[in-house]
Protein backbone atom coordinates (compact mmCIF):
# COMPACT_ATOMS: atom_id res chain seq x y z
CA UNK A 1 0.00 0.00 0.00
CA UNK A 2 1.28 3.77 -0.15
CA UNK A 3 1.41 5.72 2.76
CA UNK A 4 -1.48 7.79 3.21
CA UNK A 5 1.22 11.59 3.85
CA UNK A 6 3.19 10.33 0.37
CA UNK A 7 -0.34 10.20 -1.34
CA UNK A 8 -0.98 13.42 -0.29
CA UNK A 9 2.62 14.52 -1.42
CA UNK A 10 1.95 12.95 -4.77
CA UNK A 11 -1.85 14.40 -4.96
CA UNK A 12 -0.65 18.12 -6.31
CA UNK A 13 2.12 16.74 -8.83
CA UNK A 14 0.28 14.29 -10.52
CA UNK A 15 -2.93 16.92 -10.93
CA UNK A 16 -0.32 19.31 -12.74
CA UNK A 17 1.19 16.11 -14.71
CA UNK A 18 -2.66 15.65 -16.14
CA UNK A 19 -3.32 19.14 -16.19
CA UNK A 20 0.00 20.25 -18.36
CA UNK A 21 -1.10 16.64 -20.65
CA UNK A 22 -3.87 19.06 -21.54
CA UNK A 23 -6.93 17.94 -19.49
CA UNK A 24 -9.32 20.12 -18.32
CA UNK A 25 -8.94 21.06 -14.72
CA UNK A 26 -12.18 19.76 -12.75
CA UNK A 27 -11.81 16.62 -15.10
CA UNK A 28 -8.32 16.04 -14.10
CA UNK A 29 -8.74 16.62 -10.71
CA UNK A 30 -11.90 14.39 -10.32
CA UNK A 31 -9.68 11.36 -11.69
CA UNK A 32 -6.94 11.80 -9.65
CA UNK A 33 -9.10 11.72 -6.26
CA UNK A 34 -11.03 8.65 -8.02
CA UNK A 35 -7.12 7.27 -8.37
CA UNK A 36 -6.54 8.56 -4.96
CA UNK A 37 -9.36 6.10 -3.89
CA UNK A 38 -8.05 3.03 -5.76
CA UNK A 39 -5.06 3.78 -4.31
CA UNK A 40 -6.35 3.55 -0.54
CA UNK A 41 -8.63 0.48 -1.48
CA UNK A 42 -5.62 -1.38 -2.61
CA UNK A 43 -4.24 -0.83 1.14
CA UNK A 44 -3.72 -4.70 1.48
CA UNK A 45 -1.50 -4.59 -1.73
CA UNK A 46 1.90 -4.29 -2.49
CA UNK A 47 3.28 -0.70 -2.81
CA UNK A 48 4.41 0.26 -5.96
CA UNK A 49 7.78 0.50 -6.89
CA UNK A 50 7.23 4.35 -8.19
CA UNK A 51 4.17 5.60 -6.33
CA UNK A 52 3.86 8.65 -8.28
CA UNK A 53 4.23 7.06 -11.14
CA UNK A 54 1.89 4.74 -10.52
CA UNK A 55 -0.97 7.46 -9.60
CA UNK A 56 0.30 9.59 -12.58
CA UNK A 57 -1.00 6.21 -14.62
CA UNK A 58 -4.51 5.72 -12.74
CA UNK A 59 -5.67 8.83 -12.83
CA UNK A 60 -5.02 9.30 -16.67
CA UNK A 61 -6.94 5.93 -16.82
CA UNK A 62 -9.91 7.59 -15.18
CA UNK A 63 -9.89 10.40 -16.97
CA UNK A 64 -9.39 8.56 -19.94
CA UNK A 65 -12.59 6.49 -18.95
CA UNK A 66 -14.66 9.52 -18.03
CA UNK A 67 -13.83 11.07 -21.66
CA UNK A 68 -14.87 7.48 -23.10
CA UNK A 69 -17.74 7.14 -20.85
CA UNK A 70 -18.94 10.80 -21.84
CA UNK A 71 -19.03 10.41 -25.67
CA UNK A 72 -18.18 6.86 -27.29
CA UNK A 73 -16.60 8.96 -30.35
CA UNK A 74 -14.12 10.20 -28.06
CA UNK A 75 -13.00 7.03 -27.08
CA UNK A 76 -11.43 6.50 -30.54
CA UNK A 77 -9.76 9.94 -31.01
CA UNK A 78 -8.67 9.76 -27.14
CA UNK A 79 -7.42 6.14 -27.62
CA UNK A 80 -4.95 6.69 -30.19
CA UNK A 81 -4.10 10.69 -30.04
CA UNK A 82 -4.21 10.87 -25.47
CA UNK A 83 -2.26 7.39 -24.57
CA UNK A 84 0.31 8.68 -21.58
CA UNK A 85 3.63 8.36 -22.86
CA UNK A 86 5.89 5.01 -21.04
CA UNK A 87 8.83 5.83 -18.45
CA UNK A 88 9.16 8.10 -15.23
CA UNK A 89 6.80 11.19 -14.23
CA UNK A 90 7.66 14.38 -15.14
CA UNK A 91 9.44 15.99 -12.58
CA UNK A 92 8.50 19.68 -12.73
CA UNK A 93 6.87 21.47 -10.47
CA UNK A 94 3.16 22.37 -10.65
CA UNK A 95 2.54 24.10 -7.11
CA UNK A 96 2.33 27.52 -8.17
CA UNK A 97 0.31 26.92 -11.65
CA UNK A 98 -1.99 24.61 -9.35
CA UNK A 99 -2.41 26.68 -5.94
CA UNK A 100 -3.26 29.92 -8.73
CA UNK A 101 -5.55 27.99 -10.41
CA UNK A 102 -7.80 27.50 -6.93
CA UNK A 103 -6.97 30.68 -6.11
CA UNK A 104 -8.15 32.70 -8.57
CA UNK A 105 -9.64 36.10 -7.92
CA UNK A 106 -13.19 35.14 -9.41
CA UNK A 107 -13.65 32.80 -6.44
CA UNK A 108 -14.82 33.89 -2.91
CA UNK A 109 -12.00 33.34 -0.27
CA UNK A 110 -14.01 30.01 1.37
CA UNK A 111 -15.12 28.89 -1.98
CA UNK A 112 -10.57 29.16 -3.17
CA UNK A 113 -10.06 27.55 0.44
CA UNK A 114 -12.46 24.70 -0.23
CA UNK A 115 -11.23 24.01 -3.53
CA UNK A 116 -7.15 24.29 -2.36
CA UNK A 117 -7.98 21.87 0.40
CA UNK A 118 -9.36 19.33 -2.12
CA UNK A 119 -7.34 19.57 -5.29
CA UNK A 120 -3.71 20.52 -3.85
CA UNK A 121 -4.24 19.41 -0.56
CA UNK A 122 -5.61 16.31 -1.28
CA UNK A 123 -8.12 16.19 2.01
CA UNK A 124 -11.61 14.50 0.82
CA UNK A 125 -14.24 16.65 1.12
CA UNK A 126 -15.82 15.08 4.07
CA UNK A 127 -12.88 16.08 6.13
CA UNK A 128 -13.30 19.75 4.77
CA UNK A 129 -17.26 19.73 5.64
CA UNK A 130 -15.74 18.91 9.07
CA UNK A 131 -13.53 21.70 9.14
CA UNK A 132 -16.30 24.34 7.97
CA UNK A 133 -18.97 23.21 10.24
CA UNK A 134 -21.32 22.47 7.13
CA UNK A 135 -23.09 19.30 5.85
CA UNK A 136 -21.21 17.24 3.33
CA UNK A 137 -23.15 18.15 0.82
CA UNK A 138 -23.13 21.85 1.04
CA UNK A 139 -19.63 20.94 0.98
CA UNK A 140 -19.37 19.17 -2.38
CA UNK A 141 -22.06 21.69 -3.77
CA UNK A 142 -19.47 24.48 -3.05
CA UNK A 143 -16.37 22.59 -4.29
CA UNK A 144 -18.00 21.75 -7.63
CA UNK A 145 -19.49 25.52 -7.92
CA UNK A 146 -16.13 26.76 -7.63
CA UNK A 147 -14.99 24.45 -10.61
CA UNK A 148 -17.64 25.60 -12.56
CA UNK A 149 -16.66 29.38 -12.39
CA UNK A 150 -13.26 28.24 -13.29
CA UNK A 151 -14.26 25.89 -16.16
CA UNK A 152 -14.00 29.26 -18.74
CA UNK A 153 -10.52 30.66 -17.45
CA UNK A 154 -7.55 29.71 -19.26
CA UNK A 155 -4.99 27.62 -17.50
CA UNK A 156 -1.80 28.13 -19.15
CA UNK A 157 0.19 30.42 -16.46
CA UNK A 158 0.48 30.75 -12.87
CA UNK A 159 -1.80 33.61 -11.76
CA UNK A 160 -0.73 36.42 -9.44
CA UNK A 161 1.03 34.87 -6.36
CA UNK A 162 -0.08 37.40 -4.01
CA UNK A 163 -4.01 36.11 -4.76
CA UNK A 164 -2.46 32.63 -3.31
CA UNK A 165 -0.68 34.27 -0.46
CA UNK A 166 -4.23 35.82 0.55
CA UNK A 167 -6.14 32.66 0.35
CA UNK A 168 -3.52 30.66 2.13
CA UNK A 169 -3.31 33.29 4.89
CA UNK A 170 -7.06 33.36 5.10
CA UNK A 171 -6.93 29.53 5.43
CA UNK A 172 -4.27 29.73 8.57
CA UNK A 173 -6.33 31.75 10.02
CA UNK A 174 -9.36 30.08 9.69
CA UNK A 175 -7.37 26.88 11.39
CA UNK A 176 -5.32 28.62 13.72
CA UNK A 177 -8.40 30.32 15.22
CA UNK A 178 -10.03 27.25 15.60
CA UNK A 179 -8.09 25.94 18.22
CA UNK A 180 -6.78 21.99 18.61
CA UNK A 181 -9.29 20.07 15.97
CA UNK A 182 -9.78 16.24 16.82
CA UNK A 183 -6.66 13.84 15.89
CA UNK A 184 -9.20 12.64 13.01
CA UNK A 185 -10.05 16.20 11.56
CA UNK A 186 -8.21 18.30 9.35
CA UNK A 187 -5.94 21.07 10.43
CA UNK A 188 -6.29 23.97 8.80
CA UNK A 189 -3.52 26.14 10.32
CA UNK A 190 -1.03 22.57 9.66
CA UNK A 191 -2.87 21.92 6.04
CA UNK A 192 -1.80 25.90 5.34
CA UNK A 193 1.52 25.68 6.60
CA UNK A 194 2.09 22.70 4.40
CA UNK A 195 0.95 24.33 1.20
CA UNK A 196 2.87 27.75 1.79
CA UNK A 197 6.00 25.63 2.53
CA UNK A 198 5.56 23.92 -0.71
CA UNK A 199 5.03 27.12 -2.48
CA UNK A 200 7.98 28.37 -0.71
CA UNK A 201 10.00 25.74 -2.17
CA UNK A 202 8.62 26.31 -5.68
CA UNK A 203 9.06 29.83 -5.61
CA UNK A 204 12.52 30.40 -3.73
CA UNK A 205 12.97 34.02 -4.75
CA UNK A 206 9.50 35.24 -3.56
CA UNK A 207 10.62 37.00 0.17
CA UNK A 208 6.49 37.46 0.76
CA UNK A 209 6.22 33.55 0.16
CA UNK A 210 9.02 33.14 2.77
CA UNK A 211 7.52 36.22 4.61
CA UNK A 212 3.87 34.53 5.00
CA UNK A 213 5.49 30.82 6.05
CA UNK A 214 7.61 32.81 8.83
CA UNK A 215 4.47 34.38 9.87
CA UNK A 216 2.55 31.21 10.13
CA UNK A 217 5.35 29.55 12.17
CA UNK A 218 5.93 32.31 14.30
CA UNK A 219 2.40 32.26 15.57
CA UNK A 220 1.98 28.45 15.08
CA UNK A 221 4.99 28.31 17.68
CA UNK A 222 2.62 29.81 20.30
CA UNK A 223 -0.43 28.05 19.83
CA UNK A 224 -0.50 25.59 22.43
CA UNK A 225 -0.20 28.09 25.47
CA UNK A 226 -3.05 30.28 23.54
CA UNK A 227 -5.61 28.42 25.31
CA UNK A 228 -5.98 26.97 28.95
CA UNK A 229 -7.05 23.50 29.83
CA UNK A 230 -10.85 24.65 29.98
CA UNK A 231 -10.70 26.29 26.50
CA UNK A 232 -10.12 29.86 27.33
CA UNK A 233 -8.54 32.24 25.58
CA UNK A 234 -5.09 33.39 27.01
CA UNK A 235 -3.85 36.55 26.08
CA UNK A 236 -0.44 36.66 25.23
CA UNK A 237 0.76 38.77 27.65
CA UNK A 238 -0.37 35.99 30.29
CA UNK A 239 0.80 32.97 28.22
CA UNK A 240 3.23 30.30 29.72
CA UNK A 241 5.69 31.27 27.75
CA UNK A 242 8.22 27.89 28.11
CA UNK A 243 4.90 26.22 26.09
CA UNK A 244 6.01 27.82 23.18
CA UNK A 245 7.80 25.94 20.74
CA UNK A 246 11.34 27.33 20.22
CA UNK A 247 12.39 25.11 17.13
CA UNK A 248 9.37 26.27 15.26
CA UNK A 249 10.40 29.98 16.33
CA UNK A 250 13.89 29.24 15.27
CA UNK A 251 12.76 28.08 11.89
CA UNK A 252 10.62 31.20 11.49
CA UNK A 253 12.87 34.00 12.53
CA UNK A 254 15.43 32.24 10.00
CA UNK A 255 13.18 32.18 6.96
CA UNK A 256 12.61 35.95 7.62
CA UNK A 257 15.90 36.92 8.13
CA UNK A 258 16.89 35.28 4.84
CA UNK A 259 13.90 37.26 2.95
CA UNK A 260 14.46 40.55 4.85
CA UNK A 261 17.52 40.70 3.01
CA UNK A 262 16.19 40.57 -0.57
CA UNK A 263 15.12 44.29 0.74
CA UNK A 264 11.43 44.13 -0.96
CA UNK A 265 9.31 44.56 2.22
CA UNK A 266 5.45 43.40 1.99
CA UNK A 267 3.00 42.95 4.33
CA UNK A 268 3.32 39.58 5.28
CA UNK A 269 7.18 40.07 6.43
CA UNK A 270 5.99 43.44 8.38
CA UNK A 271 3.76 41.14 10.27
CA UNK A 272 5.96 38.26 10.41
CA UNK A 273 8.40 40.70 12.31
CA UNK A 274 6.11 41.88 14.71
CA UNK A 275 5.57 38.32 15.50
CA UNK A 276 9.39 37.62 15.89
CA UNK A 277 9.76 40.66 18.29
CA UNK A 278 6.84 39.24 20.53
CA UNK A 279 8.13 35.46 20.17
CA UNK A 280 11.83 37.06 21.29
CA UNK A 281 10.61 38.19 24.65
CA UNK A 282 11.58 35.97 27.53
CA UNK A 283 8.19 37.67 29.26
CA UNK A 284 5.57 40.16 28.69
CA UNK A 285 7.39 42.97 30.74
CA UNK A 286 10.79 42.49 27.97
CA UNK A 287 8.87 43.18 24.84
CA UNK A 288 10.67 45.43 22.88
CA UNK A 289 7.68 47.55 22.09
CA UNK A 290 9.52 50.52 20.48
CA UNK A 291 10.83 47.70 17.74
CA UNK A 292 7.42 46.53 16.99
CA UNK A 293 6.22 49.91 17.24
CA UNK A 294 8.84 50.65 14.33
CA UNK A 295 7.54 47.89 12.54
CA UNK A 296 3.96 48.87 12.67
CA UNK A 297 4.75 52.15 11.14
CA UNK A 298 6.29 50.08 8.29
CA UNK A 299 3.21 48.00 8.15
CA UNK A 300 0.58 50.94 7.73
CA UNK A 301 2.96 52.55 5.40
CA UNK A 302 2.28 49.03 3.01
CA UNK A 303 -1.09 49.01 3.90
CA UNK A 304 -2.33 52.98 4.28
CA UNK A 305 -5.58 53.31 6.66
CA UNK A 306 -5.99 49.93 7.37
CA UNK A 307 -7.93 50.37 10.59
CA UNK A 308 -7.06 46.65 12.26
CA UNK A 309 -3.56 48.01 11.79
CA UNK A 310 -4.07 51.49 13.40
CA UNK A 311 -5.91 49.70 15.70
CA UNK A 312 -3.03 47.39 16.74
CA UNK A 313 -0.04 50.16 16.50
CA UNK A 314 -2.45 51.75 19.18
CA UNK A 315 -1.33 48.87 21.70
CA UNK A 316 2.28 49.63 20.62
CA UNK A 317 2.06 53.28 20.54
CA UNK A 318 0.56 52.93 24.57
CA UNK A 319 3.74 50.93 25.38
CA UNK A 320 5.85 53.31 24.16
CA UNK A 321 4.55 57.12 24.35
CA UNK A 322 2.21 56.01 27.21
CA UNK A 323 -1.61 55.16 27.21
CA UNK A 324 -3.30 58.27 26.56
CA UNK A 325 -1.62 58.57 23.27
CA UNK A 326 -2.77 55.11 22.57
CA UNK A 327 -6.46 56.15 23.39
CA UNK A 328 -6.27 59.58 21.00
CA UNK A 329 -5.90 56.65 18.49
CA UNK A 330 -8.18 54.28 19.13
CA UNK A 331 -11.46 57.39 19.47
CA UNK A 332 -10.34 58.84 16.01
CA UNK A 333 -11.16 54.76 14.66
CA UNK A 334 -15.08 53.99 13.63
CA UNK A 335 -17.16 53.08 16.75
CA UNK A 336 -17.86 49.58 15.45
CA UNK A 337 -14.63 48.76 14.74
CA UNK A 338 -14.33 44.97 16.34
CA UNK A 339 -11.98 44.89 19.30
CA UNK A 340 -12.04 48.83 19.40
CA UNK A 341 -13.65 48.94 22.98
CA UNK A 342 -11.39 45.83 24.04
CA UNK A 343 -8.36 48.19 23.01
CA UNK A 344 -9.58 50.65 24.16
CA UNK A 345 -10.88 49.38 27.52
CA UNK A 346 -7.11 47.78 27.65
CA UNK A 347 -5.41 51.01 27.65
CA UNK A 348 -8.03 52.94 30.10
CA UNK A 349 -7.02 50.23 32.51
CA UNK A 350 -3.08 51.10 31.81
CA UNK A 351 -4.13 55.12 32.07
CA UNK A 352 -5.06 54.07 35.61
CA UNK A 353 -9.31 54.67 35.44
CA UNK A 354 -10.35 51.66 36.27
CA UNK A 355 -13.83 52.02 36.80
CA UNK A 356 -13.96 53.46 32.44
CA UNK A 357 -11.81 50.61 31.96
CA UNK A 358 -14.37 47.92 33.06
CA UNK A 359 -17.07 50.08 31.76
CA UNK A 360 -15.65 49.68 28.32
CA UNK A 361 -14.79 46.68 28.95
CA UNK A 362 -18.28 45.28 29.56
CA UNK A 363 -19.17 47.22 26.01
CA UNK A 364 -16.70 45.22 24.19
CA UNK A 365 -18.31 42.10 25.88
CA UNK A 366 -21.52 42.72 24.46
CA UNK A 367 -20.07 43.28 20.85
CA UNK A 368 -17.89 40.12 20.96
CA UNK A 369 -18.07 38.29 17.78
CA UNK A 370 -16.28 35.08 19.80
CA UNK A 371 -17.42 33.12 22.76
CA UNK A 372 -13.94 32.83 23.99
CA UNK A 373 -13.63 36.73 23.28
CA UNK A 374 -16.82 37.09 25.12
CA UNK A 375 -15.52 35.22 28.63
CA UNK A 376 -12.58 37.11 28.73
CA UNK A 377 -13.86 40.65 28.68
CA UNK A 378 -16.74 39.53 30.89
CA UNK A 379 -13.73 38.53 32.86
CA UNK A 380 -11.54 41.23 32.89
CA UNK A 381 -14.77 43.70 33.74
CA UNK A 382 -15.55 41.32 36.57
CA UNK A 383 -11.84 41.72 37.67
CA UNK A 384 -11.83 45.43 37.92
CA UNK A 385 -15.42 46.00 39.56
CA UNK A 386 -14.82 43.61 41.98
CA UNK A 387 -11.65 45.74 42.71
CA UNK A 388 -13.76 48.75 43.41
CA UNK A 389 -16.30 47.26 44.98
CA UNK A 390 -14.89 44.12 47.23
CA UNK A 391 -17.81 41.72 48.12
CA UNK A 392 -17.61 41.15 51.84
CA UNK A 393 -16.55 37.87 52.59
CA UNK A 394 -19.42 34.69 53.53
CA UNK B 1 -18.05 32.57 5.36
CA UNK B 2 -20.33 33.17 8.84
CA UNK B 3 -23.06 31.57 9.96
CA UNK B 4 -26.57 33.18 10.79
CA UNK B 5 -29.57 31.64 12.49
CA UNK B 6 -32.96 32.62 10.13
CA UNK B 7 -35.73 32.28 13.03
CA UNK B 8 -39.00 32.08 12.08
CA UNK B 9 -41.79 33.16 14.68
CA UNK B 10 -45.26 32.08 15.20
CA UNK B 11 -45.88 35.08 17.34
CA UNK B 12 -44.11 38.00 17.88
CA UNK B 13 -41.28 40.42 16.70
CA UNK B 14 -42.29 43.83 15.29
CA UNK B 15 -46.21 44.52 13.82
CA UNK B 16 -46.53 42.26 11.47
CA UNK B 17 -47.42 42.74 7.46
CA UNK B 18 -51.07 42.67 6.43
CA UNK B 19 -50.21 39.93 4.07
CA UNK B 20 -48.77 38.06 7.35
CA UNK B 21 -51.88 38.41 9.60
CA UNK B 22 -53.82 35.89 8.78
CA UNK B 23 -53.07 32.34 10.65
CA UNK B 24 -52.52 29.73 8.36
CA UNK B 25 -55.77 27.64 9.07
CA UNK B 26 -57.45 30.23 7.55
CA UNK B 27 -55.31 29.42 4.16
CA UNK B 28 -57.07 26.87 1.66
CA UNK B 29 -55.11 23.76 1.13
CA UNK B 30 -53.88 24.66 -1.67
CA UNK B 31 -52.25 28.01 -0.37
CA UNK B 32 -50.55 25.96 2.42
CA UNK B 33 -48.88 23.48 -0.13
CA UNK B 34 -47.67 26.29 -1.80
CA UNK B 35 -46.32 27.60 1.07
CA UNK B 36 -44.71 24.51 2.07
CA UNK B 37 -43.32 23.92 -1.74
CA UNK B 38 -41.38 27.26 -1.46
CA UNK B 39 -39.96 26.98 1.90
CA UNK B 40 -38.63 23.62 0.45
CA UNK B 41 -37.61 25.10 -2.69
CA UNK B 42 -35.32 28.06 -1.02
CA UNK B 43 -33.54 24.85 1.30
CA UNK B 44 -32.60 23.03 -1.97
CA UNK B 45 -31.53 26.59 -3.85
CA UNK B 46 -29.20 27.28 -0.96
CA UNK B 47 -27.97 23.42 -0.87
CA UNK B 48 -27.04 24.26 -4.11
CA UNK B 49 -25.05 27.47 -3.92
CA UNK B 50 -23.17 25.82 -0.99
CA UNK B 51 -24.75 28.27 1.66
CA UNK B 52 -27.21 25.12 3.55
CA UNK B 53 -26.25 23.83 6.81
CA UNK B 54 -29.54 23.12 8.72
CA UNK B 55 -33.24 23.45 8.75
CA UNK B 56 -35.95 22.58 11.42
CA UNK B 57 -39.54 23.46 12.44
CA UNK B 58 -40.72 23.42 15.98
CA UNK B 59 -44.24 21.89 17.35
CA UNK B 60 -45.90 24.96 18.93
CA UNK B 61 -46.49 23.06 21.92
CA UNK B 62 -43.68 23.56 24.76
CA UNK B 63 -43.27 24.69 28.26
CA UNK B 64 -40.70 26.94 30.27
CA UNK B 65 -38.11 24.46 32.59
CA UNK B 66 -36.30 25.37 35.37
CA UNK B 67 -33.90 23.43 38.11
CA UNK B 68 -36.01 23.15 41.52
CA UNK B 69 -33.41 22.54 43.76
CA UNK B 70 -31.85 19.46 44.88
CA UNK B 71 -33.94 16.56 44.91
CA UNK B 72 -36.95 18.45 44.01
CA UNK B 73 -38.59 17.63 40.72
CA UNK B 74 -38.18 20.65 38.08
CA UNK B 75 -40.13 23.24 37.99
CA UNK B 76 -42.16 24.06 34.92
CA UNK B 77 -44.41 27.25 33.49
CA UNK B 78 -45.93 26.97 30.53
CA UNK B 79 -47.93 26.07 27.86
CA UNK B 80 -46.95 29.24 26.40
CA UNK B 81 -49.33 32.45 26.64
CA UNK B 82 -50.46 33.60 23.63
CA UNK B 83 -48.71 36.56 23.95
CA UNK B 84 -45.59 35.37 24.49
CA UNK B 85 -42.75 35.25 21.65
CA UNK B 86 -42.70 31.81 19.95
CA UNK B 87 -40.33 30.46 17.65
CA UNK B 88 -41.21 28.25 14.70
CA UNK B 89 -38.03 27.05 13.52
CA UNK B 90 -35.02 28.03 11.62
CA UNK B 91 -32.75 27.72 8.98
CA UNK B 92 -28.95 27.89 9.35
CA UNK B 93 -27.10 29.25 6.55
CA UNK B 94 -23.48 29.61 5.73
CA UNK B 95 -22.70 32.77 3.34
CA UNK B 96 -19.92 35.29 2.43
CA UNK B 97 -21.59 38.25 3.78
CA UNK B 98 -24.53 40.33 6.26
CA UNK B 99 -26.08 41.07 3.12
CA UNK B 100 -26.38 37.91 1.44
CA UNK B 101 -27.60 36.80 5.00
CA UNK B 102 -29.98 39.40 4.64
CA UNK B 103 -30.89 38.42 0.75
CA UNK B 104 -32.25 35.03 2.31
CA UNK B 105 -33.73 36.05 5.24
CA UNK B 106 -35.97 38.69 2.60
CA UNK B 107 -36.49 35.67 0.26
CA UNK B 108 -37.91 33.65 2.70
CA UNK B 109 -40.15 36.09 4.14
CA UNK B 110 -41.41 36.43 0.48
CA UNK B 111 -43.41 32.79 0.58
CA UNK B 112 -46.80 32.93 -0.84
CA UNK B 113 -49.29 33.18 1.78
CA UNK B 114 -53.38 33.76 1.52
CA UNK B 115 -54.48 34.17 -2.06
CA UNK B 116 -50.60 32.92 -3.02
CA UNK B 117 -49.39 37.11 -1.84
CA UNK B 118 -46.36 37.23 -0.51
CA UNK B 119 -46.62 36.93 2.97
CA UNK B 120 -43.79 39.98 4.08
CA UNK B 121 -43.11 37.84 7.56
CA UNK B 122 -40.87 38.89 10.15
CA UNK B 123 -37.29 36.54 10.10
CA UNK B 124 -35.11 37.08 12.82
CA UNK B 125 -31.30 37.32 11.50
CA UNK B 126 -28.98 36.11 14.16
CA UNK B 127 -25.21 35.98 13.22
CA UNK B 128 -23.29 32.56 15.34
CA UNK B 129 -20.65 33.59 17.30
CA UNK B 130 -17.12 32.84 15.36
CA UNK B 131 -13.59 32.18 16.43
CA UNK B 132 -11.24 34.59 17.69
CA UNK B 133 -8.98 36.58 15.23
CA UNK B 134 -5.27 35.49 15.21
CA UNK B 135 -3.46 38.82 14.78
CA UNK B 136 -2.39 40.62 18.13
Amino acid sequence: MIDEHLLRELTPQVLGVLVRRGADFAAAEDAVQDALVEAVRRRNGEAPDDPKAWLVTAAWRKFLDARRSASARALREVAVTLEPPPGPAEQADDTLLLLSRCCHPALTPASAIALTLRAVGGLTTAQIARAFLVPEATMAQRISRAKRTLAGESFERPGDVRAVLRVLYLMFDQGFAAGDPGAADADLAVEAIRLTRQLAASVPGDPEVAGLLALMLLHHARRAARFDASGELVPLARQDRSRWDTAMIAEGVELLQGALVRDRLGEYQAQAAIAALHDDAPSAEETDWPQILEWYDELLRLVPGNPVVVLNRAVAVGHVDGPLAGLRLVEELAPGLPRREAVAAYLQERAGDYAGAARRYAAAAEAASSTAELTHLLKQAARLNRAADPRPPD
Amino acid sequence: MAKYLLLKHYRGGPKPHPNAEAQMDRWTPEEISAHIGFMGQVADDLRERGEFVDAQALAAEGEFVRYGGAGEPPVTDGPFAETKDLIAGWMIIDVESKERAHEVAAHLSSAPGLGGKPLHEWIEVRPFMVEPPVVE
